[in-house]
């Protein structure tokens, strides 16, 4: 065995990178051979884009213990962004791989500058107040989009922003071969779908590997710290806010090229998809799937996003049941009585919090 | 001059309707410590109640709120007996979730039975209004709005600070196994303040449904979450925090919708919010409390 | 157990009215703290502090419960802002600086109520101590760059060195948080000593510990300052322990300090017997 695999958290990550492979292999497989349902088919991206969310949230709010409750901000802000670098982009690069990398970087930056200054007067609270600011800019990011209009021609990349509502594309002034990108509130519209299984299955992979090298890190033990006790931190010579921020900017980075990837794999994409509804869907990955526990992000979003769609023709009842089951869920996890009940009939069975030790 | 006090009255009455919300809210929250997600699903179910009691059975609206107001005090029991009291030794998260779920729950039962097609909710009140005060857009509606919150306001000053059960809610508040010590039933306590809660959820929203006539599932949630930044913004836990902050939060939406934007008012009211928190970290009337070390 | 001898430097005065062992004076004093005081709500919770910490000097800081010990501890260490004063660190005035600021200048620290990093192991919790010496970047963590496997390395063995001056090297891949009591309060200390600082505050050391776990803890004091070659103050209620090891004791009451000086002198101060040792002797 190679001198590094010696450790028992890397030899974890490398069994995690390892499933995540297979997994990519098995439905690549399975797709080949039709073996997948139509509509679970078309979910194969935005599920790789759901995990990538998942696994981006996770290390704000399970390692670094900021819970936001504005992730969809960021989605938006890469989702947007990277659609209008793959437009523009579409005759300088015709090549559809090329061209959705630099989507997904130009989402990824910037959601990045977007973590970085909406992070300074975020990361000032802690708690509640901090979920609630969050919430608060998750819901500013989505209103400023929605009163974007964007187009570009030969001369470049033309904006708007539609303050009162009057404006239309025609105002753009667009030259004849020019077109729109954004149309304000009804968001983006005709683009084109570059996004592919594979480039979401590489996104994965890029997304695990930073979160858990950086976890594993120097600053990885630094935000763990912070999140543990933050004075205890602060007395060893560690700027708690230095390490939330690159906690909350690389988070908010992976989330912006989720979007990016998310938002080029669809024709239509309106401004409100990214509400705090999606937060919270993405917050309920994390959860379900454990704190700080990223295979568990991994497993969680993919189940609970082909579930649902599995479940369609019991469409009116099942997010009744996703109710009740997501309340059922987290009282036997949390309460101590039920949870003895459950360690009794199921012996063995690792708590959330002892994963959160084991895996954070 | 008449333009700018026609969108102070309409601030002013909406802000009433979310300063209803945030008193209970800020209630719940002095208590359960909780962000309780499903409270804006209450005021929504209230309306529903009202609006099947005056459109159904055809009673007056006096009924209508008497209805709703019980049926939202027994559901807000409910849920804290169901869904949060076991999790009350759980971490913040997992109560989080839960409340996101009891309010996933509320939307999607209330959409089974009343369908997804909004309901046009008519107006519980129907008085004539001086002439010269409808120039000022004064209606019956707002003019009810304010008075029932400048009572419901003043009700809880003097439940919270003259009654035993009022004093209890304080203590369970400031902590509860100190209180518990002291011979208060802390359970009873609780129930007694996810009560009040959502009784004033119901109040509200039959008001609030009044004001904006559109009733569907999702009617609630905006309101419960611009009503908990009032009270976040008055400083959460504080009764006439809770009532400014509402009436703060109304006056600047109207504003903002009539001077900037109809499309950003509630980005400018969010922004106002970290605006204040910043300044203030534990809001207009809050106490900040650092951490002993 | 072998009985403890410890041999206790002269005090000599210096400039500030203040006295240091004779060996530090000719170094620049580890810490001054001038005309040092904090308001609570008008409340003065401490006044008028002054004191000078030689080089290599164990101090005590002493007094009754609630006389503002760990509210001293807190103002050096910059988790309080003070109201009025200096702090000197090395010499250098550490006004405006924040608590990690303040520890990259060379001050460390224990605390009252024990703060470890509780879901980390043992090991971790030393190298989080180590995150400034055993510097590299943020994307050489990520991308795993030489300078990540080399700095690594060298924290890991950093850390089981700093281990074993308690004997814990054992305990590395321990959760920090199910150690028993007094394990976790020398787990602190080492923490505290991976920043490498030039001055270390414990704050009540032997707190919860046994008579023979104090003896030990008391050489091991000892046996830091003289490794590291640093100047340790500490905040202590088990006075065997204080007139054992400190060679400068200040001990304070109701926030201003009412005497300073060497053990001997302490225990035969009025106004000390008055306020603190005199309750003892009444028993």
């Amino acid at each position: 065995m190679p001198q590094f695999l010696k450790n028992k958290k890397t030899r974890h990550d490398f069994v995690t990178y390892g499933l995540v492979i297979l997994a990519f292999i098995v439905v690549s497989f399975m797709q080949a051979n039709h073996m997948i349902p139509r509509m679970i088919a078309g979910q194969l991206v935005p599920i790789c884009a759901y995990i990538v969310m998942a696994i981006s949230l996770n290390l704000v709010v399970g390692v670094a213990g900021d819970l936001s409750l504005g992730h969809a901000g960021f989605m938006s802000v890469g989702a947007y962004t990277g659609i209008v670098a793959a437009m523009s982009l579409a005759e300088a690069v015709p090549n559809d791989g090329i061209r959705l990398v630099i989507a997904l970087l130009v989402g990824a930056a910037s959601a990045a500058l977007a973590g970085f200054i909406i992070g300074i007067p975020v990361l000032r609270l802690s708690g509640d107040y901090l979920a609630i600011v969050t919430l608060a800019f998750g819901e500013i990011i989505k209103e400023v989009v929605t009163c974007l209009i964007v187009g570009v021609d030969e001369r470049g990349i033309h904006a708007l922003f539609n303050l009162t509502g009057k404006l239309t594309v025609d105002d753009l002034g667009l030259t004849e071969t020019g077109f729109a990108i954004i149309k304000g509130a009804q968001g983006a519209a005709g683009t084109e779908t570059i996004s592919s299984f594979f480039a979401g299955f590489l996104l994965v992979m890029v997304a695990l590997v930073v979160v858990l090298n950086l976890v594993r890190s120097r600053t990885g033990r630094a935000i763990l710290a912070v999140r543990d006790n933050r004075i205890a931190a602060e007395s060893v010579g560690i700027s708690t806010t230095k390490y939330r921020m690159i906690a909350f900017v690389v988070s908010a980075a992976l989330a912006g090229a989720a979007g990016a990837l998310f938002g080029n794999s669809f024709s239509q994409l309106s401004a409100t998809k990214f509400d705090f509804n999606m937060s919270i869907l993405i917050l309920v990955f994390v959860v379900l799937g454990g704190l700080g526990n990223m295979r568990g992000s991994i497993v969680a979003a993919a189940v609970l996003t082909i579930l649902p769609e599995a479940l369609r023709q019991f469409s009116d009842y099942r997010m009744l049941v996703y109710a009740i089951v997501l309340i059922i869920v987290m009282i036997a996890t949390n309460n101590d009585t039920l949870k003895n009940l459950i360690s009794r009939v199921l012996p063995k069975r690792t708590s959330l919090e002892e994963e959160v030790r084991a895996d954070a | 001059m008449t333009v700018f006090l026609q969108y102070l009255v309409n601030g002013l009455s909406m802000g009433s309707v979310y300063a209803i919300i945030a008193l209970g809210y800020t209630m719940v929250y002095g208590i359960a410590k909780m962000l309780n997600f499903a409270h804006g699903d209450v005021i929504m179910i209230g309306a529903y109640i009202s609006f099947c009691v005056t459109s159904y059975l055809g009673l007056p609206a006096v009924v209508s709120v008497l209805a709703a107001v019980v049926v939202c005090t027994v559901l807000g029991i409910l849920i804290e007996r169901l869904a949060y009291k076991p999790l009350r030794q759980a971490g913040p998260l997992a109560v989080l979730i839960t409340a996101i779920g009891v309010s996933y729950f509320l939307q999607n039962a209330a959409q089974l039975i009343w369908g997804a097609t909004p309901k046009n909710f008519t107006s519980i009140v129907s008085f004539q209004v001086p002439a010269f005060l409808k120039a000022y857009n004064v209606s019956a509606v707002s003019l009810v709005t304010v008075v029932a919150c400048l009572v419901i306001m003043a009700a809880l000053m003097w439940f919270t600070g003259k009654t035993k059960m009022g004093k209890a809610m304080r203590a369970c508040s400031e902590d509860k196994a100190a209180a518990q010590l002291m011979g208060i039933n802390v359970n009873r306590t609780i129930s007694m303040t996810f009560a009040i809660g959502s009784a004033l959820a119901a109040i509200a929203g039959v008001l609030l449904c009044s004001y904006s006539p559109v009733l569907q599932p999702t009617t609630g949630s905006m309101p419960g979450i611009k009503a908990f930044t009032a009270a976040v913004f008055g400083g959460i836990g504080s009764i006439p925090g809770a009532f400014v902050g509402g009436i703060l939060l109304g006056i600047i939406e109207a504003m903002a919708q009539a001077y900037i934007s109809t499309s950003l008012a509630n980005s400018i009211v969010f922004a106002v919010l970290i605006v204040v928190l910043l300044v203030k970290p534990a809001g207009l009337f809050g106490k900040y409390v650092p951490e002993k070390v | 157990m072998p009985k403890f001898e410890f041999e206790r430097g002269k005090m000599v005065p210096v400039p500030s009215h203040s006295i240091v062992p004779e060996r530090d004076v000719n170094s620049v004093p580890v810490l001054e703290a001038l005309h040092l005081g904090i308001d609570f709500g008008g409340l003065k919770a401490v006044d008028d502090f002054n004191l000078t910490i030689g080089k290599t000097e164990i101090a005590g800081l002493i007094g009754p419960n609630g006389a503002g010990k760990t509210t001293v501890f807190n103002l050096l260490t910059k988790v309080y802002a003070p109201t009025r004063g200096t702090i000197l660190l090395n010499g250098n005035d550490t006004s405006g600086k924040s608590v990690s600021q303040v520890n990259r200048m060379g001050i460390a620290r224990t605390f009252q109520n024990i703060r470890l990093f509780n879901t980390m192991t043992v090991e971790e919790n030393v190298k989080v101590g180590l995150h400034n010496t055993k510097a590299y970047s943020t994307l050489s963590g990520i991308l795993r760059a030489p300078s990540y496997w080399r700095r690594e390395a060298e924290a890991h063995e950093k850390a089981l060195e700093l281990l074993s001056i308690f004997d814990m090297q054992d305990l590395a891949n321990h959760q920090a948080g199910s150690l028993p009591y007094g394990a976790q309060r020398r787990l602190e200390i080492v923490r505290a000593l991976a920043t490498n600082p030039s001055l270390l505050l414990l704050d009540e050391p032997a707190a919860g510990m046994n008579p023979s776990e104090t003896a030990e803890l008391m050489e091991n004091i000892v046996k830091i300052r003289d490794t590291f070659n640093i100047a340790i103050m500490l905040i202590e209620h088990d006075m065997s322990l204080v007139m054992n090891i400190c060679e400068g004791i200040c001990v304070l009451n109701f926030g201003r300090v009412i005497a300073k000086g060497t053990a001997e002198e302490i225990q035969n101060n009025d106004a000390v017997i008055e306020a603190y040792l005199g309750k003892q002797k009444e028993e």
